[in-house]
């Protein structure tokens, strides 16, 4: 029975609950966190090798046959994410052990960052759409609650926005869910694509399929971003950590998923728009990264220059872009989270949140320091780090494809990356210190635990390239094939 | 009867995207319940409303009844935004007490803070 | 502020019972009629709500102590769990099963997994909503 599918939702949900019930001791929360968190990283790395033997594998709730049943797919694509979702998220809880401070861990923090995996995972994993907005909002509700703790001013005036915002988009997506109800009577995503490709894509579907586009662009952070640079810096720097490097990748990937499985039969309509959006995002993006002085804002707008980098590779459909995008996710996710978490230490360390107002930070921490600058290099692509290949990949597809405009603008804005983080690498780390030894605030050994590992997950992910190539080439080829998913879902 | 459910749909995203728009932390919060219940009766109309039994077992002829999903999903979506709305009150209520004001344009912030 | 309206006081003490009782109805008839875990659990939430009002706060603490948090995530823990039964079993997850069985005085009864879950449903929707409208209502 498949029902190993369900645990990397299922799980984290279980012991979430069962947090609730221990909120007095926080050590064991720790240790059950962390023990529940490793059972799921090996759950997925279990099943990402099942899939390369057995192929694609699924599981329907109750027993309810598709497309009638909700069911959970598991194909390479959303197990790769999975796996690496939960590897991040065990690493922030790292940094926020000896950083979050006991009140907010005794506020359910560990409950509500179990929730936020299980939405995270479940948004992965599902095979049905209305699934899919159940999960978003599993997530989001956990994301309410996280962007919250700890009650300081700017979070409450903040989160209200967050809140409002993604409201409206669930609105979107539901609005979205019942014209694509009434116009196919299904919702099972491979039931779905079967329908429209016997029946054509007609002009009314390719508009629904706009709402869609609406909904995952304000939750991904393409070009409607203008909420995220204010609501990932409000929170405390663990949990901007974790929104940072998963809550834009599932509206990423839904994306991916959802024009790659469902409305590819018109591409000169939305892939052209994915495309012209994901340009202007990288314009807006790489203009954001050098305007702000407070680093907070530049990191948040390095994350919405990924976003537009990543849809790059779906505006341009070809087995190497859409490689290149998924190894680029891989990337991004954990260079994402290293980066919000070195920002928010530098904050931390100095008290200070504006770059100039800091400065020699790598004469009092000198690995501190060059981690920085490995996540920099990384972020501008430079082999053997995890950047490089997703980039190189991506850039191959845009030329096979011929979208010169994309490909220049993808490689313009890495120049922006690495400027508007050299900017901060020359100003706070180099030049007179501003920290004198005796006042010095030691690095915790949990911080130099996390960071080290994430730096080592991206050499990892860059030099061991090679390794993940199979998995890589697998995901892409079901991306590119639908047939292969829905011969999965429906026979 | 379709097309009175849609422009009831209609009236109701009138009315709610005035109160979303509107400066009160309160109105924007009863503008997304109003939102939610016209989404609510957008599935339900999308669903087809048609004449017929219950879609529960029982003894009556069970050749005619109505589709049983939209209802599914609407009951799912109620909950959902039954638990958000409550939450969003509570956060509304606690932004009301530490920042002093529920109006949307004082809470703009400062850049540096 | 104490509020000492007799009228409600009385209706309540007997209508309190009534609404208990149509909620306990509702969660059986859940099956194969109109009702189920989430409307019952809400009826329910409903009398304690009413009890909330009629008598101040305090007496309502000292009369039903429990942390309303508490019974959400046993409800949560409840209803996740038949989930996991699937697991011992080996079915896919969350099916469910039913049969019938001969209970003395009842009769014949049929039983089915799916009371857990609803079971659970209901205990989530009482704690939850009583801790948000205490939540909101508290420091009034």
């Amino acid at each position: 029975m498949n029902n190993i599918i369900v645990l990397p939702m299922a799980l984290p949900i279980m012991l979430g609950i069962i947090l609730i019930f221990l909120r007095p001791y926080i050590k064991t929360q720790r240790v059950i966190t962390v023990l529940g968190l490793l059972a799921t990283i090996g759950t997925s790395m279990y099943m990402l090798h099942w899939i390369q033997t057995d192929g694609i594998i699924r599981l329907d709730f109750g027993g309810w046959e598709p497309p009638f049943g909700i069911l959970f797919v598991a194909d390479s694509f959303a197990v790769i994410l999975v796996t690496v979702a939960s590897i991040v998220t065990l690493i922030c809880l790292i940094y926020a052990f000896s950083s979050i401070g006991e009140k907010i861990e005794n506020m359910y923090f560990y409950s509500f960052v179990n929730f936020l995996l299980a939405g995270v995972n479940g948004s992965f994993l599902t095979g049905d759409i209305f699934n899919l907005y159940v999960n978003f909002e599993i997530m989001l509700l956990a994301s309410y609650v996280l962007i919250v703790l700890g009650g300081k001013r700017m979070q409450l005036r903040e989160s209200l926005k967050y809140v409002v915002i993604n409201i409206i988009s669930s609105w979107f997506f539901l609005v979205a869910i019942a014209y694509l109800y009434a116009q196919l009577g299904t919702l099972n995503m491979a039931h779905i694509s079967v329908l429209i490709s016997e029946s054509g894509q007609t002009p009314l579907l390719t508009v629904t399929s706009l709402v869609f586009l609406i909904v995952f662009a304000l939750k991904s952070g393409l070009l409607l971003y203008f909420w995220l640079p204010g609501s990932y810096s409000a929170p405390p720097t663990a949990i901007a950590a974790l929104f940072g490097g998963l809550l834009t990748k599932v509206g990423i990937y839904v994306m991916i998923r959802v024009f790659t499985l469902i409305f590819y039969h018109e591409p000169q309509i939305t892939h052209t728009i994915i495309g012209i959006l994901a340009g202007l995002t990288l314009v807006m993006g790489s203009i954001g990264a050098i305007a702000y002085k407070d680093i907070r804002q530049i990191v948040a707008y390095n994350v919405i220059i990924a976003v537009g980098f990543i849809l790059v590779g779906l505006a341009v459909m070809t087995q190497e872009a859409l490689e290149g995008a998924v190894y680029y996710l891989m990337h991004d996710m954990v260079a994402k989270s290293l980066l919000f978490l070195l920002a928010g230490t530098m904050i931390t360390v100095t008290g200070e949140k504006r770059l100039d107002n800091m400065s020699g930070l790598i004469r009092n921490y000198p690995a501190f320091g060059w981690m920085f600058f490995i996540v920099m290099l990384s972020l501008a692509g430079v082999p053997p780090l995890s950047g490089f290949i997703g980039k190189v990949l991506v850039g191959q597809g845009a030329i096979e494809a011929g979208s010169y405009v994309l490909l220049a603008l993808a490689f313009i804005s890495s120049i922006f990356v690495l400027y508007s983080l050299l900017r901060i690498f020359l100003n706070s780390f180099w030049g007179e210190t501003i920290i004198s030894f005796d006042d010095e605030v030691p690095m915790k050994r949990g911080w130099i635990v996390s960071f080290g590992l994430l730096t080592a997950l991206m050499f990892t992910f860059g030099i061991g390239a090679e390794y993940f190539a199979p998995y890589v080439a697998d995901a892409a080829n079901t991306l590119l094939n639908p047939q292969i998913y829905i011969d999965a879902v429906l026979e | 009867m379709e097309t009175l459910m849609i422009i009831l749909t209609g009236v109701l995203v009138t009315i709610a995207t005035y109160l979303v728009l509107s400066k009160s932390v309160i109105r924007v919060i009863l503008g997304t319940a109003v939102y939610s219940h016209a989404a609510h009766l957008l599935i339900i109309t999308m669903g087809g409303l048609k004449t017929g039994n219950v879609p529960i077992l029982g003894d009556e002829d069970i050749s005619t009844f109505v589709d049983p999903l939209p209802q599914a999903l609407i009951l799912t979506s109620i909950v959902i935004s039954f638990a958000v709305t409550a939450l969003v009150l509570v956060l509304a209520y606690r932004a009301y007490q530490t920042l002093g004001t529920d109006n949307m344009e004082e809470l703009r912030g400062s850049k540096y803070e | 502020m104490k509020i000492n309206n007799v009228i409600l006081r009385t209706v309540t003490k007997i209508s309190v019972f009534i609404i208990l009782t149509l909620a306990v109805y509702l969660f059986f008839a859940g099956h194969n009629s109109p009702g189920g875990g989430f409307i019952a659990g809400l009826v329910l939430a409903a009398a304690f709500v009413l009890l909330f009002l009629v008598y101040d706060m305090d007496t309502i603490r000292k009369g039903i102590p429990i942390d309303f948090k508490k019974i959400a995530a046993f409800g949560a823990f409840l209803a996740v769990g038949t989930g996991f039964g699937a697991f011992v079993f080996d079915v896919p997850f969350l099916t469910q099963s039913f049969d019938y069985f001969e209970v003395p005085f009842f009769g014949e009864v049929e039983l089915s997994t799916v009371t857990i879950f609803e079971a659970g449903v209901s205990f989530a929707v009482v704690g939850v909503v009583i801790t948000i409208i205490l939540s909101i209502s508290e420091d009034v």
